[in-house]
């Protein structure tokens, strides 16, 4: 399983990967989509709507099971992943990258410091 | 500690998921569950289902209390019969669903469900001690594997002299296997689709020789493991109950859809009373199937039922999106007057009401 080095990571098993502009792009990691297994159905919320670090901003369908998303960082959603509306698989094939959930812009960006780096996360999950 | 079939070993070995179900470390998922759905609808999937509960009753009581023990009729199983059936508590209430096999006269196999075994034997034994059957759980040495699809017969077929295709639905014969002798080949499965559950003692037949045998002859035919998962996902699109979600202490056969089995003609059973009572009164809420026709609203245990009103009607028992419809489908206990087919009602999720229709199962028609 692979864990990007360039991307922080929550306990909740997000990651987040920082633009330059104060922007950043969310999805879940690998671990997730094993552990949750064929994915369905992403639902987020609006775009617009603003999300306190660890509020959720969406809800992912497995076949078996729900898990809420969980905001990395103080954030407005401004893109939702257009793919994943017919293509859910997304998520399962390629978790960091066609399988982004949403764009936002970082409201508090101290926040980051708080984020795992990729081995502290392989520690979690170890 | 967590119990493990003899197939632990074969499930290891091929990377399947696994995780506690009824006491037992079982295989979840091999290659995906929705990959697993796809190849028993289109072809065939083979399952370890050894974690289910075997229970012989035998000599001249054993009729006697079967046909207490539980709902349906089995004075008219003959031998090579099989029956779907279910044991009430005296007011009603599930105490587990069942198959009841007829192998003699004064012989008969029940299979339970794994996480009930325990429960079941001790209720069987208090029922026995005024009826005086002999009972024998036989669950420690019983494999149990499920090859189920359109193309399971053809498979199996390989792999025995017997004529598989005579073998009619809900009836089994007892014989040669894959080189083993006194295998039950049992037209039965929980997916909709063809297929046969296959017993056998793990004393007198390697089940790693059975497993591997079964895959071999159906490797032309796109055979593939499944694991719990699909078979969950299978048993929902065709409507059938499972224990623990959709039928309980709490709910009676009557309210589960379960009336067709229940036989209050035939003489005194458990539960009887009360199921008489409860059908002149009339049941207050029943188990339905329903669909949401969106691939978005996705049904799940315990999501509350809605009238268009907003008033709470009933309660999400089993759900998910189903594979073959790309919809949501569920079921769920709602109150009587919701319980028609084509009614409108709405399923709450995660604080939004979705359309959903109550639909007699099966979701999918073979």
């Amino acid at each position: 399983m692979s864990y990007p080095s360039e991307l922080k990571y929550t306990k909740d098993h997000e990651w987040i990967r920082v633009h330059d502009d104060g922007t950043a792009t969310i999805g879940i990691t690998e671990f997730a989509q094993g552990e949750l297994g064929d994915i369905v159905f992403v639902d987020i919320h609006e775009i617009g709507s603003t999300v306190d670090k660890d509020d959720t901003f969406g809800s992912v369908e497995a076949v078996k099971t729900v898990s809420e998303l969980f905001m990395p960082v103080d954030a407005e959603i401004l893109e939702i992943n257009p793919e994943l509306e017919s293509n859910p698989e997304l998520v399962n094939e390629d978790p960091y990258g066609a399988g982004w959930m949403v764009k936002v812009k970082i409201n508090n960006a101290d926040q980051l410091n708080d984020l795992l780096d990729a081995s502290s996360y392989q520690d979690i999950i170890a | 500690m967590l119990k493990r079939t003899a197939f632990y070993d074969i499930h290891s070995a091929i990377g399947a998921k696994l995780i506690d179900f009824g006491g037992f470390e079982m295989p979840v998922q091999y290659a995906g569950i929705l990959k697993e759905h796809q190849a028993v609808r289109e072809r065939a999937g083979i399952f370890d289902v050894s974690h289910m509960g075997e229970i012989m009753v035998r000599g001249p009581k054993a009729l006697d209390l079967i046909q207490f023990a539980t709902v349906n009729d089995a004075s008219k199983l003959t031998p090579g019969k099989i029956q779907y059936s279910a044991m009430c508590y005296e007011d009603g209430g599930i105490v587990d669903d069942l198959l009841v096999y007829c192998i003699t006269l004064d012989e008969y196999l029940l299979v339970v469900n794994a996480s009930n075994k325990e429960k079941d034997l001790a209720w069987i034994t208090s029922l026995n001690e005024k009826i005086g059957a002999e009972l024998e759980d036989i669950s420690e040495q019983t494999c149990l594997l499920a090859v189920q699809g359109p193309k399971s017969i053809e498979i199996l077929q390989k792999l025995t002299q017997i004529n598989l295709s005579e073998i009619t639905y809900y009836t089994f014969e007892i014989g040669e296997f894959a080189g083993f002798e006194d295998v039950i080949l049992s037209a039965t499965g929980y997916t909709g689709e063809k297929g046969f559950e296959i017993y056998f003692d793990s004393r007198k037949v390697d089940p790693a020789v059975i497993w591997n045998s079964i895959m071999s002859a159906g490797s032309g035919f796109g055979l593939e493991p499944a694991g719990l998962g699909a078979r969950d996902t299978l048993r929902l699109e065709m409507g059938f109950a499972l224990y623990g979600n959709d039928i309980s202490s709490q709910t009676t056969t009557l309210e589960a859809g379960l009336g067709w089995i229940t036989k209050l003609d035939k003489g005194n059973f458990c539960g009887r009373e009360a199921l008489l009572s409860q059908k002149d009164s009339g049941v207050t809420k029943r188990l339905v199937g329903f669909k949401t026709d969106d691939r978005r609203a996705i049904p799940r245990s315990h999501y509350i039922l809605k009238d268009d009103s907003g008033n709470e009607i009933g309660e999400v028992t089993s759900g998910g999106q189903s594979p073959n419809l790309g919809i949501g489908i569920g079921m769920g206990y709602v109150i009587s007057e919701f319980a028609k087919i084509d009614t409108k009602i709405n399923v709450e999720i995660r604080g939004k009401a979705f359309p959903a229709i109550v639909t007699k199962p099966p979701f999918i028609k073979n």
